[in-house]
């Protein structure tokens, strides 16, 4: 589908990119407006909305007791999966998932497991029983960088989730227990416009951009990439987009932990 | 990843199929090996075994895919239900559709694909057996297929993958050193103007340990990519010879501008 308007606003996003300056007036590092609000479905063990500007996500973070992976019998189980809803955008259809929803929740599994900022050894509660993490990432509006945004969210999410109680065989929902992340994984995406690399890029600029990545990272650590789009890096560009995510991370810390 | 094994990867300074930690496994590289396809390859990289094929510039199926610009690319990664130590559910799932998709983006950066508007190039990528970064070997592999088709490429895309083991930084990450190691990285390279067109990563890297894995990928750039010109420069050498033989030539008799001057006369002067 070519959107006529998109099309005509690709040439404008272009030329103000080339002259380093951005649509809405932001720097190239500057991520728009992040409110995080958390604890917003009391059905949910853990949840968070999350907005960076008009983009917005909802994650929802469900526990049900399940059977461990034959090969980690000692571990709870995560599960991360993320729906485009078509209240996001003109282009999202109800179906089978699209390769961008599932890269979407693959690179927020990535970022999370490889973290391994869930105890998932406390998640035990009997022999062959253990709590399966069910992480629902819901896009309602899309206005670009929907990685970053379901990150927060699902972060936020699983650090403000409470585990029920399992006794006798019974999962006893009013009883809870609060339980942390050991370190909360921060991302942040880069979108290459021409030559200029720029932080956090709106739907605009995301349209006319020829190369995505995202830097999942910890304190001096790197934990996930994912390259996307048709446009190349050079080493150099990959080398100070991570410093960038390290320092861009201080930022988003500091938000999450104010939640 | 992370260490859920208690055997060590490295043992003596070597990895436990008896490699440095900068040595690739061995690989072979086929071009043409398939009858119908427009391009082919099979390639062997260590246990991985690869079969690539290309079809295309093609009428695009379904229609509402068309590109009025440029051909579209389209890739399907997939590995055998056979091919792995467990059996596998056939068919596409949420890894291989991912791994797709990145894999097209790759081959959308060097394909000239304004060539042909209106058409579909398909590049297929099946995975035979499988032991470990199948997903570069893939890679690699489509790139000769493609070369082979004679789909028009800004360069010769190879893609290796480099990680952490015993916290040490190797390249070309088997089955093993992926499922207990510390980190896994694929990329996707343009051996001409060096740039990355393909980068995944997962695990627990530093700084200077990426910069470190970086430097081991592109130290192997060029070993891979004379594989795959090898491959090339083979089927050319056997179709030149196999033609001969049947009494025909490869070789162009006539300059390609006086072949279309020839041409243009035959139409009638009304139709042109």
């Amino acid at each position: 589908m070519v959107m006529v308007i998109d099309e005509l606003k690709k040439a404008a996003v272009k030329d103000l990119i080339k002259t380093g300056k951005r649509m809405d007036g932001r720097s190239f590092d500057k991520y728009r407006d992040i409110v995080i609000k958390t604890n917003v479905i009391s059905a949910a063990e853990g949840s968070a909305d999350v907005t960076i500007g008009k983009s917005r996500v909802i994650a929802g973070v469900k526990l049900e007791i399940v059977e461990p992976f034959s090969d980690r019998p000692n571990e709870g189980t995560l599960t991360v999966g993320a729906d485009l809803l078509p209240t996001a955008h003109e282009t999202f259809e109800e179906g089978p998932p699209s390769p961008e929803s599932i890269e979407l929740a693959r690179v927020v599994d990535r970022g999370i497991r490889a973290a391994e900022c869930i105890d998932l050894k406390s998640l035990v509660v009997a022999e062959d029983k253990v709590w399966g993490v069910y992480v629902d990432i819901y896009v309602i509006d899309h206005d670009g960088n929907l990685i970053d945004t379901a990150m927060i969210a699902a972060t936020a999410a699983l650090n403000s989730m409470r585990v029920p109680t399992y006794r006798d065989e019974k999962v006893i929902r009013n009883e809870t227990k609060p339980m942390k992340l050991t370190v909360i994984p921060t991302a942040s995406t880069f979108v290459k416009i021409g030559d200029k690399i720029i932080l956090d890029p709106s739907y605009a600029e995301e349209i006319v951009a020829d190369a995505r990545i995202t830097y999942s990272v910890g304190d001096n650590m790197l934990y996930a990439i994912q390259k996307a789009g048709s446009g190349s890096f050079t080493r150099d560009e990959v080398m100070s987009m991570l410093d960038r995510s390290f320092e861009q991370r201080k930022y988003l810390l500091s938000l999450l932990e104010k939640v | 990843m992370g260490g859920h094994s208690d055997t060590p990867l490295i043992v003596n300074g070597k990895r436990i199929d008896g490699r440095e930690l900068d040595e690739l496994r061995p690989i072979t590289i086929e071009a043409g090996v398939l009858n119908r396809a427009n391009g082919s390859a099979y390639l062997t990289w260590g246990n991985n075994k690869v079969i690539a094929a290309v079809y295309g510039p093609r009428e695009v199926f379904p229609k509402h895919q068309t590109d009025p610009y440029k051909a579209v690319v389209r890739c399907r990664y997939l590995m055998a239900p056979f091919s792995t130590e467990d059996h596998g559910r056939s068919g596409p799932n949420r890894r291989s559709r991912e791994i797709s998709k990145v894999m097209r983006e790759a081959f959308e950066n060097v394909i000239i694909a304004e060539i042909y508007p209106k058409t579909a190039i398909d590049i297929y990528v099946d995975i035979i057996e499988a032991q470990g970064s199948t997903r570069v070997a893939g890679l690699t592999a489509a790139a000769v297929a493609l070369a082979n088709a004679g789909i028009p490429m800004r360069d010769i895309p190879i893609a290796v993958s480099v990680g952490k083991i015993d916290n040490k930084i190797a390249v070309d990450m088997m089955k093993e050193e992926d499922n207990f190691g510390q980190a896994d990285m694929p990329v996707a390279i343009n051996p001409t103007n060096k740039e990355i067109i393909l980068l995944q990563m997962d695990g627990k890297m530093t700084r200077e340990e990426f910069s470190h894995a970086l430097d081991l990928v592109y130290s192997k750039v060029e070993e891979i990519h004379n594989l795959q010109k090898e491959a090339l420069k083979q089927y050319f050498k056997k179709s030149s010879a196999s033609m001969e033989e049947n009494g025909s030539s490869v070789r162009v008799e006539k300059p390609i501008e006086q072949a279309t001057e020839n041409f243009t006369k035959e139409i009638p002067a009304e139709q042109q």
